[in-house]
């Protein structure tokens, strides 16, 4: 996916990603010479598909989680479904705001473990010390985690 | 004047998203996954009811009898059943240095399951926008196929059985995730209707450059009446592999296993 200014005959560059949260998506790409910047809007259905081939429009920052669209889409998931506790030990990592953990609570227990990974390797690879509901906003946005 | 609009090709620097790098990046993760697994078995039949996930679970758990590494893909993501023919009780999937460790039954079979993710008695049901759903759900299932082989440590195996759900859908999946095409194995029960729908998935498997194994016709003895077996043996130039009674005991798939399989 390319997008041209036609005015300045140059590819424009991907600028950032947005998730509203209620199922659409925006991305932004501006051009270099002129500065304009336009927006790319997909509707739920249009999110939804591209969602569906497990691809991310302005490119990925993270490795592949094991099951990702699994986790991340299936609504009818078992609580019980993953044992996501051996998978990391004990170690000294970013903290979490009381508002955070009060957050990720209230993630369903099926993709909970996932995105707490997910949470946890941003700070880290950020130097981010503690995450509060700000960095789990920033890193949904930059992440292209739409409904995490 | 018309617009001077150059082309996608014509366009040279790179494309941030990646799409197609994203893609190549999903189907090499299933080669890197499956370099240990020697066959890939898609067990299919494009009719319903005529015993795959049967099969498939009698021939993994003959292999494992016989000392070898056997596994299930269990594809049919909606109306699961290789963990109760494996014998697999449902717990929780463990997850190891970024891949899930697949359920282990107590002779050896290594199987991974819709059974296993989603709530007892509900169906697979994926979030997103209630309209229009004949869209997108094709892709999710077609994409957690591609994690069900990806991201399950299914290990070094003997053999992969992949149980499809009836129809050449998943099976069409399947040969474009897979680095290569799967052997086939196709099942049958006698009747000239179950041949007829087994004839066209059999030619779809070959189109897409599977190799068929042959035919196990199924349920024979019983009230179905036909010799779809041997007539689809003939037709393809294949043989026919078995002949299940109802009620097979071990001794059955273990001849198969132990002969032309």
């Amino acid at each position: 996916m390319k997008f041209l200014c036609v005015e300045c005959d140059r590819q424009m560059q991907f600028e950032e990603r947005r998730l509203p949260g209620d199922g659409t998506l925006a991305a932004a790409f501006r051009c270099p010479t002129c500065g304009r910047v336009v927006a790319l809007l997909t509707n739920p259905m249009e999110t939804q598909l591209v969602a569906s081939l497990g691809v991310k429009i302005g490119g990925t920052t993270l490795p592949p989680q094991p099951m990702e669209m699994v986790r991340g889409m299936v609504a009818t998931g078992r609580d019980d479904a993953f044992d996501d506790a051996r998978e990391r030990g004990p170690g000294s990592g970013p903290s979490w705001s009381t508002e955070a953990q009060e957050r990720l609570a209230r993630v369903p227990n099926f993709v909970r473990g996932m995105v707490k990974r997910i949470y946890l390797d941003y700070a880290k690879d950020r130097g981010i010390a503690e995450i509060t509901p700000a960095v789990m906003d920033t890193a949904r946005t930059e992440l292209g985690l739409e409904g995490m | 004047m018309p617009l001077n609009i150059r082309t996608y090709h014509e366009l040279t620097d790179a494309d941030r998203s990646g799409l197609v790098d994203q893609i190549v990046a999903q189907r090499r993760r299933v080669a890197d996954r499956l370099a240990s697994v020697r066959r890939v078995v898609a067990v299919l039949s494009g009719k319903g009811g005529v015993g795959k996930s049967f099969v498939t679970a009698g021939l993994a758990r003959a292999r494992a009898r016989s000392g070898q590494a056997a596994g299930v893909l269990d594809a049919d993501f909606n109306g699961p059943t290789a963990p109760q023919l494996l014998h697999l009780p449902v717990t929780s999937c463990t997850l190891h240095d970024g891949v899930i460790e697949p359920l282990v039954s107590a002779e050896g079979v290594r199987c991974f399951s819709m059974t296993f993710l989603v709530e007892d008695g509900r169906p697979l049901a994926f979030r997103g926008p209630d309209t229009e759903a004949f869209v997108w759900r094709g892709a999710l299932e077609a994409a957690a196929l591609r994690e069900f082989l990806a991201d399950v440590a299914w290990g070094a195996l003997d053999e992969l059985f992949v149980d499809l759900p009836p129809g050449v859908q998943r099976f069409q999946e399947l040969t474009e995730l897979l680095p290569a095409p799967p052997a086939v194995l196709a099942v049958t029960i006698p009747t000239p209707e179950s041949r007829d729908a087994v004839r066209r998935a059999l030619r779809g498997a070959i189109d897409r450059k599977a190799t068929p194994l042959g035919i196990v016709e199924n349920m024979v003895g019983g009230p179905f009446a036909g010799s779809a077996g041997d007539e689809l043996a003939a037709e393809f130039g294949i043989p026919v592999l078995a002949r299940v009674p109802f009620h097979p005991g071990d001794h059955v798939w273990d001849a198969i296993i132990q002969g032309a399989l």
